[in-house]
């Protein structure tokens, strides 16, 4: 009786221990972001930020505007065959362009940049603090928060809503190439439906607004992870697969919030 | 620090790339104008049921497209459906006074959008004018209703 009281006591201390490890955790990153923010780029930073775009935006490129393409294709075909059942091949333009610019060039573009981008940050960031460059940086009097965090930050925040137009653009491509040059749908339709219901500030917008949403997200936990590790290369292996995992969560779940807000009527 | 040129005009590069898809997305995708959006004039028209007409659906007269629907209300009046019409101004002046708006159906279930056709008076539609002559939409369920109980009077 005594140790079963004993027992469920220390459980009871070890869930109100994690539940305020996770506050302190939260609280470090909100903190974290705020003072990594307003790390205003400077001529030097502007030339530190440059070489963070070029990693993070210039280099995901070629993966982000491949998997648009095949994106693109694969709607259009499974469009096509959904379609032609009620004759209505015609809106196979509408079709592709909606869900790539609502839907999936603003998550899939932020998926495929946390796991391209976001973990690299995490692993180089985690590694500067585990040989102590970090430290190193306070003792001679460099902030590290703004001279390794703020660039990574903003150029993470710049470059995916690029990604995500590129995203997009290539995809309605693909699905062009696939719907007009392979099915056979009359090329004006597939325009003209696409621009009789896509609405820039509806459509277009919003899906920029959810990218800008998932690129302060993603690149904030990568950052975050990276700064706040367990300084050893267990740590390392440990942050950047949470990087990667909480990202993709946050993404999907920030998606539905947003979609419901900005679509769903809320 | 050191900065390679390269570099630099690979983000340079990538920049130019999102510009330039926002501006195919804007044009291309969502079919907007550079014109500017004041060059329309404004009518509205009550119908007694505008069936599934929405906002920004389309108006046209002999098949073309001359302008939008901007807004739909319910007049609390007559209780009837205030639908605000926005067309291209090349028409003001042009349209005479009794000119007809009907909700027409594109295709058997398609999209449904106004059709205006031209009348005989010498007497033109301004800005702010009402149509008064109205065609309400065909409502599917009235019009089996109305079969069904010819049939039977029959």
């Amino acid at each position: 009786m005594q140790s079963n009281i004993k027992y469920s006591a220390a459980r009871i201390a070890r869930l109100g221990r994690k539940g305020c490890d996770t506050m302190e955790s939260l609280g470090r990153a909100g903190i974290f972001l705020a003072q990594s923010a307003v790390g205003v780029p400077s001529r030097e930073g502007w030339s530190l930020w440059l070489r963070q775009m070029h990693f993070v935006g210039v280099l995901s490129l070629a993966i982000v505007l491949v998997s648009g393409l095949f994106i693109g294709m694969v709607l259009a075909l499974q469009g096509y065959t959904i379609l032609v059942d009620f004759g209505a091949e015609q809106a196979l333009g509408q079709m592709v362009a909606l869900s790539l610019l609502r839907e999936l060039a603003p998550v899939v573009a932020a998926l495929l940049f946390a796991g391209r981008a976001g973990s690299a940050l995490t692993a180089e960031i985690g590694l500067m603090k585990a040989t102590e460059q970090l430290t190193s940086m306070e003792m001679i009097g460099v902030d590290p928060l703004r001279r390794v965090v703020a660039p990574r930050l903003w150029a993470g925040f710049v470059s995916l809503p690029i990604l995500t137009i590129g995203f997009s653009v290539v995809g309605i491509w693909g699905g062009y190439l696939v719907g007009v040059e392979w099915l056979g749908v009359f090329e004006g339709s597939y325009w003209s439906n696409m621009q009789a219901s896509v609405s820039f500030i509806n459509d277009i917008g919003n899906g920029i607004i959810k990218s800008l949403v998932f690129a302060l997200v993603v690149t904030w936990i990568a950052v975050f992870q990276g700064y706040d590790l367990v300084p050893t290369s267990e740590g390392i292996s440990r942050a950047t697969t949470r990087t990667v995992v909480y990202s993709s969560l946050a993404v999907l779940g920030l998606d539905f919030v947003l979609t419901a807000v900005m679509f769903g009527g809320l | 620090m050191k900065r390679s040129k390269t570099m630099e005009f690979g983000v340079g590069l990538f920049m130019l790339v999102g510009i330039l898809g926002l501006v195919f997305l804007g044009l291309r995708v969502s079919g907007m104008t550079l014109s500017a959006p004041s060059d329309t004039f404004r009518v509205e028209a009550n119908f007694s049921n505008i069936g599934g007409l929405k906002p920004r659906a389309r108006v046209t007269m002999a098949g073309v497209t001359v302008g939008r629907v901007e807004a739909i209300e319910l007049d609390p009046e007559w209780y009837d459906a205030r639908v605000v019409l926005r067309l291209n101004s090349d028409l003001e002046g042009q349209l005479s006074r009794d000119t007809t708006a009907a909700i027409l159906t594109a295709g058997l279930l398609g999209e449904q959008y106004i059709g205006l056709s031209i009348g005989g008076d010498p007497d033109v539609l301004e800005d702010g004018d009402i149509i008064r002559d109205t065609q309400s939409a065909l409502v599917l369920e009235e019009l089996i209703q109305q079969f069904i109980s010819n049939m039977v009077s029959n």
